[in-house]
């Protein structure tokens, strides 16, 4: 007995009582611990593992970074998805005396982690992702400012990643919301490690993305080819810039609130408690102030991505370039003196209030006038409108709607009858999904074939697309009436008689029908793949205008065998045009050399990680590791490669006629 | 034919379904748009006000884009203009720089006024005496304090109608959010802080309240009723429930302070004087973190 | 893909554009995002300051002439870190070394006399559990205390290799990166010194 007590201190709060025992979560646990065996199974079996190790898990190049950032983001949705349904039914059929599928625990603790996964992991991981594989291209580049930094900000998201769901195989997770405002976060009401796995993931990821905002602000800023100067940038490159500069102001805020969030839990401080001298509203104000740039980090690339599509695929140029980019920048600027309007009801003067909403209501101008700009830029275009334009239309619709209910909320007086309702839950949807996921759907579909070789199905694209449309606003029209009636958010269970039930059917209808377009997006991925051979699609598929499409597919490892003559915008579009693609002569290359280290810091910060959660002391040692790492890596002068001139033409042409 | 038909099929579809909504939302009550008091009155007012404005941008967008994607759309019958270089105007940019600007400049200025006018600590003018009612948020009810009547509930209001009802609102739990939407807007109940609420009723009815922010497993079940009644089914309701057995005090009050879930009501009398500022103070200083009075 | 070619290691370098300046402007950035995060705190600070809850204030706890001693042995470090780059510039590794275990020393002992200092609050039943201001307090300056003992990791690193490989390109560039950032802590220092310590004693 007194060696079980001595190895319960060893391991710190860990003991088997904090594995799952109710059946839906040990299915839920079962899940997250059967696929990585399967994959690892998988591996084994068809002997991949040392392929997977030397060209994935040691990589620098942004481009399988990338690929990797995607992956891992479309898994996480894939289990947000998953929350989504499970809240969906609850909130259908928990009604009167019926209590529903879920505890109010379990509840609240999959409100919150599909909120935290669905942003940290599934928006910004498509967003890196899609950073990492355009971004070095459009501008020219060989390679990122900083290779080793862009693999350890992978490895750091893929870390928070791994610990989010580890919290649902050992302990729990926070059923504080998904931005877990304190008292209700601290130690005295949330007593188990349910939010310490918040914190700590968050934080992973957190300064994962605050490294990768740092590198991307680097490489834009510095390493654009030749003659392209930032008014020649693609405009998702000014988009990208833009969201990188709020990363590098925003995410220390985070940083912040979370160490001292966790202060308080674990060493006792008083921050953010009621009593001991703390001021819960302090978190509230940190929180928002990194918060509500987040939502302009993940939508500025977004809104990049359409400028890239609708000018693609209108056939046209851009319309109102030198507009979009002030716009940009005033959303920039202004995304930073607006946090407080997600909480104008805690008390604060009406010059505060007012002066935060009016400065809220600004931010529409500029956001409407991209919305013009691309509206002008398919005026007198020839739209081919294939999904990722339909994508960009289907975008134009919801987040005017779901800007219209943002201004309304700016209002202060009115957003005191709105706020924590469901209009301001199907508000913030039809922005970040609307906004966001319609965007990098986009993206993903027009970029794809640069980096496979082949175009996604169509005909499933469209199926996907319109379960997608029709899912949505199923899902999402009802909750804006819902918060009509008086719905709040989070709510576990209702009366009957507030006569709700049949909106929250409907919601979940909407929710199913969505399921359904993910379901034709897999299928959609699958059927490409099978019928790749058929459906090889060139180098430059949909006509376009920017320089990634002037390279061969899929593209090289070391992007530009010859670095391209950039005089204006639109360079590759021009060049066509003129017949004139590379006038640069072939120079010896220099590359970053793979390597481990980056994985190893992720992974050794997760240890850390983990046993600060669990409060195993000795284990968090561990975490040492990454700072010996990082010794070690900057004492090695052989971390880059050289290819020579030659070597490169020979590589070149092989790449030019598909040997490769 | 099956063109026609598909068409038909389609608009009986559309057509049942309004039809069905309609018959719903004509049955449910809708409270934020069905406001029952001075307060929520202006919120929804506003509102209204405010979409309207919107409206005059949001329409002529998705006109604008209806019309464009079909306009030029590149299939066998394109006839649309195409000119693939045109990418500036200034007049045209300088339209959809200024329209929006002139239109927020006017929001702007609603919104100012109507901040200050609806600040929830502004009292309400009129010629009726206010009612003073403190609320405690607790884990998971509601507490209300009637300090000069001198009597206490859980989950229940009463105030008579047209009498300026005027919240103290303080938390011994977790944030919460107390809202009473056909009356006024939420505003937040912190533990250890005081905020203000003022509200009125200006028609008779029983309206639900609950909290707007997640405090734990007995959130879903921290609704409460208010009920507007005449001056004088107030005042006897005040008096049989000063005649409670129940009483308020300290004992009784540490017992609520024990989580408890969907707290059926209760009407307390004689609740102890200055409970209110001690379940305030007790998060002030080490020295009262019991609770003194 | 990668193997099959032939690979020529070679550590000529190769301009398609200016590396180190991309590698400065990269830790500029980073010293950006820093300031955010000391920005946040100073905030906490001051919106805590005066929630003591019944414990002590900074007029009662702190020691001015010992806080100022402190200061004294920081931005005398500054200098003697100014004197390591003009050393490195001329190429005299000697004295690099020299002048860097000068640093070293001189922010080894404002470590020391601020840990000691953060002990005597603790032993005296003032920690960071005791009220916001402490929390606040310990969590501003510790942070600060946490990046000089980086910087201290870091200098020890750097004279490690600059004893073992000279002064270089590169070295040179992260002996300037180093100095960007012992005078970046020099210049928050300054800030807690004032905020915090100056204004907390005139305060009583």
């Amino acid at each position: 007995m007194s060696l079980f007590n001595n190895l319960a201190g060893i391991l710190g709060k860990l003991s088997l009582k904090q594995f799952p025992h109710d059946p839906l979560t040990m299915f839920g646990a079962g899940l997250i611990v059967l696929v990585p065996i399967v994959i690892i199974a998988i591996l084994t079996v068809t002997k991949r593992w040392r392929w997977l190790y030397r060209e994935w898990l040691t990589t620098q190049d942004p481009k399988r970074i990338g690929i990797m950032y995607i992956i891992v983001a479309i898994a996480m949705g894939l289990r947000g998805l998953s929350d989504v349904l499970l809240i969906r039914t609850q909130q259908a059929i928990s009604v009167g005396s019926s209590q529903g599928i879920l505890s109010a625990s379990h509840f609240q603790q999959i409100v919150s982690a599909h909120g935290t996964i669905m942003i940290f992991f599934v928006a910004m991981g498509l967003m890196f992702g899609i950073i990492n594989l355009i971004v070095p291209l459009q501008i020219g580049a060989r390679d990122v400012a900083f290779p080793f930094l862009n693999a350890t900000s992978f490895w750091l998201f893929f870390s928070g990643m791994v610990l989010i769901n580890l919290s649902l195989v050992i302990g729990d997770f926070s059923a504080a919301g998904w931005l877990a405002y304190p008292p209700l976060s601290e130690l005295k009401y949330s007593p188990t490690v349910g939010v310490d796995y918040w914190i700590w993931s968050l934080e992973i990821a957190g300064v994962g993305s605050l490294l990768a905002g740092i590198n991307f602000l680097v490489t834009i800023l510095k390493m654009r080819v030749k003659g392209m100067s930032l008014m020649k940038m693609p405009m998702f490159c000014w988009s990208v810039l833009g969201s990188m500069f709020l990363v590098a102001f925003a995410f220390p805020i985070l940083t912040v609130a979370l160490t001292l969030l966790a202060f308080d839990r674990d060493l006792g401080t008083h921050f953010f408690t009621s009593g001991g001298g703390g001021n819960m509203m302090m978190y509230v104000n940190l929180i928002w102030a990194w918060g509500h740039p987040e939502v302009y980090i993940l939508v500025l690339p977004a809104f990049g991505v359409f400028s890239e599509v609708v000018s693609a695929f209108s056939r046209k140029k851009l319309f109102g370039y030198t507009s979009m980019v002030w716009a940009i920048w005033a959303i920039v600027f202004l995304s930073f003196i607006v946090w407080l309007h997600h909480f104008f009801t805690m008390g604060a003067g009406s010059n505060v209030n007012a002066f935060f909403g009016i400065m809220t209501m600004i931010i529409a101008v500029p956001t409407g006038v991209k919305l013009f700009n691309w509206l002008f830029t398919m005026y007198r275009g020839k739209l081919d409108l294939k999904t990722p334009l339909l994508w960009f239309i289907a975008f134009a619709v919801v987040f005017t709607i779901g800007g219209m209910a943002g201004v309304l909320m700016a209002v202060p007086p009115i957003d005191f009858q709105l706020h924590n309702s469901l209009f301001l839950v199907a508000h913030f949807h039809m922005m970040i999904v609307g906004g966001v996921v319609f965007g990098y759907f986009a993206g993903i579909t027009y970029w794809f074939p640069k980096f496979f070789g082949f175009k996604l199905n169509e005909r499933l694209g469209r199926y996907a697309f319109w379960c997608w449309l029709i899912g949505f606003l199923l899902a999402f029209i009802p909750l804006y009436i819902l918060g009509f009636m008086g719905a709040t958010r989070r709510l576990n269970h209702y009366s009957a008689s507030l006569g709700w039930q049949p909106l929250f059917v409907v919601a979940g209808i909407g929710a199913v029908v969505i399921a359904v377009g993910v379901g034709f997006q897999f299928l959609q991925l699958i059927f490409s793949i099978l019928q790749r051979h058929q459906n090889t699609s060139g180098d430059d598929p949909w006509d376009a205008r920017s320089l990634e499409w002037s390279l061969p597919t899929p593209v090289p490892f070391y992007n530009y065998a010859r670095l391209p003559a950039v005089t204006e915008r639109d360079a590759f579009w021009i060049a066509k045009r003129t017949h004139q693609i590379d006038t640069r002569e072939y120079e010896p290359i220099e590359l970053p050399r793979n390597t481990p280290l980056s994985m190893i810091i992720g992974v050794s910060i997760l240890i850390f990680a983990f046993a600060i959660v669990w409060h195993i002391w000795w284990l968090a040692a561990v975490g040492l590791l990454a700072a010996v790492v990082i010794i070690i890596r900057s004492m090695d002068e052989n971390t880059t490669y050289t290819i020579s001139a030659n070597e490169v033409m020979k590589l070149d042409k092989l790449y030019r006629e598909g040997e490769v | 034919m099956t063109k026609i038909r598909k068409k038909l099929v389609l608009s009986l579809f559309i057509v049942i379904v309004l039809i069905i909504s309609g018959d719903y939302l004509s049955r449910v009550s809708i409270p934020v748009l069905e406001p029952k008091g001075v307060i929520a009155d202006q919120e929804f007012r506003l509102l209204i006000i405010i979409t309207l404005i919107m409206l005059i941008v949001v329409v002529p967008v998705f006109f604008l884009l209806a019309f464009i994607v079909w306009r030029y759309r590149d299939d066998n019958n394109h006839r649309g203009k195409y000119t693939p270089d045109w990418d500036h105007s200034r007049l045209i940019e300088g339209i959809w720089w200024g329209i929006p600007t002139l239109l927020i400049i006017v929001v702007a200025i609603i919104t100012w006024k109507a901040t200050y006018a609806l600040n929830p600590y502004k009292p309400i003018a009129s010629q009726n005496p206010t009612i003073t009612i403190q609320v405690v948020s607790m884990d998971w009810k509601w507490l209300f304090i009637y300090p000069k009547q001198h009597i206490a509930t859980i989950n229940y209001i009463e105030f008579p109608v047209n009498y300026p009802v005027h919240f103290y609102i303080t938390s011994d739990a977790p944030m919460n959010s107390f809202w009473l939407p056909q009356l006024s807007g939420q505003i937040y109940a912190m533990a250890g802080m005081q905020t203000q609420l003022y509200l009125m009723a200006n028609v008779k009815g029983t309206f639900i309240g609950r909290s707007a922010n997640i405090s734990g497993i007995g959130f879903a079940g921290m609704q409460f009723s208010a009920v507007a009644v005449n001056a004088n089914t107030f005042k006897s309701w005040v008096r049989r429930t000063s005649d409670s057995p129940e009483t308020l005090s300290l004992s009784e009050y540490k017992k609520l302070q024990k989580p408890s879930l969907y707290v059926p009501v209760r009407f307390f009398s004689r609740p102890v004087v200055g409970l209110f500022n001690a379940v305030i103070n007790q998060y002030m200083t080490p020295e009262s973190q019991a609770i003194k009075l | 893909m990668a193997a099959e070619i032939e690979i020529h290691n070679t550590n000529r370098l190769i301009e398609s554009y200016d590396r180190d300046a991309t590698t400065i402007l990269g830790f500029w950035v980073y010293l950006m995002t820093d300031c955010v995060l000391f920005a946040s705190l100073f905030a906490v600070f001051a919106v805590l300051r005066n929630n003591t809850f019944g414990g002590p204030s900074g007029a009662t706890l702190f020691s001015l002439p010992y806080v100022l001693a402190e200061t004294f042995s920081l931005l005398t470090s500054s200098f003697t870190c100014g004197l390591a780059v003009l050393s490195a510039q001329r190429g005299n590794k000697k004295h690099t070394i020299f002048w860097f275990g000068v640093t070293f020393l001189l922010g080894l002992i404002f470590l020391i006399m601020e840990i000691s200092e953060f002990h005597k609050f603790v032993k005296m039943g003032d920690s960071w559990q005791r009220s916001g201001f402490l929390s606040s307090y310990f969590t501003l300056v510790g942070t600060h205390g946490l990046h000089i003992t980086i910087g201290l990791i870091w200098i020890a690193v750097m004279c490690v290799y600059v004893y073992k490989r000279g002064i270089g390109q590169t070295t040179l560039k992260r002996i300037r990166m180093l100095s960007l950032f012992w005078h970046f802590l020099d210049v928050v220092w300054i800030f807690i010194f004032t905020v915090v310590y100056l204004f907390g004693a005139l305060h009583a």
